[in-house]
């Protein structure tokens, strides 16, 4: 638990060393409220609430978070610094947690920062903020589950670039398979419990409905199994090819 | 202690480390010799719990490596290849991130810094980001991060690469002055250094282990008294009677 609290700091602190965290910040904030008041039609659906907001969310993380995933590993390896990591007195899950954590906390600081359109919107009309609240819950667990598939796929190289486009394509399969697109390939001839199961595994289906106002068990089970699970695969990753 | 025994890694076909067996008591500064790709780094990775060897066993400070990888960690320091650290750090805050991870006590923390930092004159640079010094500068970090607990055993992997002459006096005047009841393993390719700081040499190629012996002895295998000519020859294979029985 130290070890995890110490590797977590010193990651998430790095962010700020470098320029990255003023860039993704502002980045993130200035596409969320473009999203929000250009394409979601904030101030002409005539409505008080934040859907047009958070509708642009999963296809916002598509891009950002395997931007803030690619460096999690790959530049340990790049580096060297993992030998350096590996060799202190932590164990792998230590290092694999801590890491997750100060990336997911990251990303938690920049959705928490969009909190002007909250207040916006508040000072408009009258929303319902428990909705809200859910909603913002529900992208904080969807960026979660984005940067833990990056974090998985960021062990696999020690090239940032492969690791990002690798994540964005992962990433884009799981937020499609919820689409009546990839929906539509199934149906006509699977049995409704093959196309659920598959629209099952997509972010959107869990992020809609959270972002409804309804926090079910089910979908955060599905968001902690998720991240728990690529988190296992990372620390496998991990183990099987450490030197190269 | 270091107790390692019937040590072997293979990548695929490829034997890096064969078969190799030694020990290494405290007061022993170990210099590690031989050829680029010998198994030098190989070896030194696998006692330092990075690599998981193929077959055999380690032991450093009575932990086995592959059942107690932590405690074994806990009293050991690692300098690797090249000296990576975190280069988007502050030299302060890397060698502070390295005590707290290695647990230091608050009240031992700042004397040990304090004491890495005299050890290997790190005061002027503290505050700077550590990708922007200069490379020697950057191998006393890594030196330093290698220190900060004061551990028992030593593994330095070519410890003066990219110093100058002055620097390089520097450390293997450090590595002296901690060896009396340290375990210290060095590889090197600088045959001098391991005149200049160890007391036991051994020699390995192709995996293998060659010739281990004290410096003294070893530079008596070749008719000129050099340890340069006795390492080509052992490794090159040229002189047989040159090569340990």
């Amino acid at each position: 638990m130290r070890n995890t609290v110490v590797l977590f700091r010193r990651e998430f602190f790095s962010y700020f060393a470098t320029p990255l965290a003023f860039v993704f910040i502002v980045i993130f904030l200035l596409l969320a409220g473009a999203f929000a008041f250009y394409l979601g039609g904030f101030y002409e659906r005539g409505q008080a609430d934040l859907a047009p907001f958070f509708n642009y969310h999963p296809w916002l993380y598509l891009f950002l978070i395997p931007a803030l995933s690619m460096r999690l590993w790959a530049e340990e390896r790049k580096s060297g610094t993992i030998e350096l990591l590996m060799t202190l007195p932590v164990t792998l899950w230590q290092a694999v947690i801590g890491k997750f954590l100060a990336a997911w906390t990251f990303a938690g600081v920049a959705l928490a920062l969009t909190f002007p359109i909250w207040i916006s919107v508040n000072y408009l009309g009258d929303p319902d903020n428990g909705t809200i609240l859910a909603a913002y819950v529900g992208s904080f667990l969807m960026a979660g589950g984005f940067l833990a598939i990056g974090s998985c796929i960021s062990a696999a190289t020690r090239n940032q670039v492969i690791a990002f486009i690798f994540t964005v394509v992962l990433c884009f399969g799981f937020l499609l398979s919820g689409f009546p697109m990839v929906l539509g390939l199934f149906e006509g001839w699977a049995p409704r419990a093959v196309i659920d199961a598959v629209a099952s595994l997509s972010f959107l289906t869990h992020f809609a409905s959270i972002s409804k106002g309804v926090i079910d068990l089910r979908d955060l089970l599905y968001f902690g199994v998720l991240i728990a699970a690529w988190l296992t695969a990372n620390a496998i990753v991990l183990e099987m090819k450490k030197a190269d | 202690m270091i107790e390692i025994k019937h040590l072997t890694k293979r990548y695929g076909e490829l034997t890096a480390v064969n078969d190799i067996s030694f020990d290494v008591a405290p007061g022993q500064v170990l210099g590690f010799l031989g050829p680029n790709g010998a198994g030098k780094s190989t070896t030194m990775k696998m006692i330092t719990g990075f690599l998981a060897p193929t077959a055999g066993s380690i032991r450093v400070c009575g932990h086995d490596l592959a059942s107690a990888p932590l405690p074994a960690k806990t009293c050991m320091g690692y300098l690797p290849e090249g000296a990576p650290s975190y280069a988007e750090m502050t030299v302060r805050s890397f060698l502070e991130f390295i005590a707290d991870i290695r647990g230091l006590a608050a009240d031992s923390r700042q004397r040990r810094l304090d004491d890495v930092i005299g050890r290997l004159a790190l005061g002027s640079v503290l505050d700077q980001v550590i990708e922007t010094l200069s490379k020697g500068f950057k191998r006393r970090v890594g030196l330093a991060q290698a220190l900060v607990h004061d551990p028992l055993v030593l593994i330095l992997d070519e410890p003066t690469d990219g110093l100058d002459p002055n620097q390089k006096h520097e450390v293997r005047q450090l590595i002296s002055d901690m060896s009396r009841d340290k375990i210290i393993v060095i590889s090197t390719h600088i045959l001098e250094e391991v005149d200049a700081v160890c007391n036991r040499a051994i020699i390995i190629a192709h995996g293998r282990i060659l010739a281990d012996d004290t410096p003294q002895q070893l530079a008596t295998r070749a008719p000129s008294g050099r340890l340069d000519d006795v390492f080509r020859a052992i490794t090159t294979g040229k002189t047989q009677e040159a090569t340990h029985a």
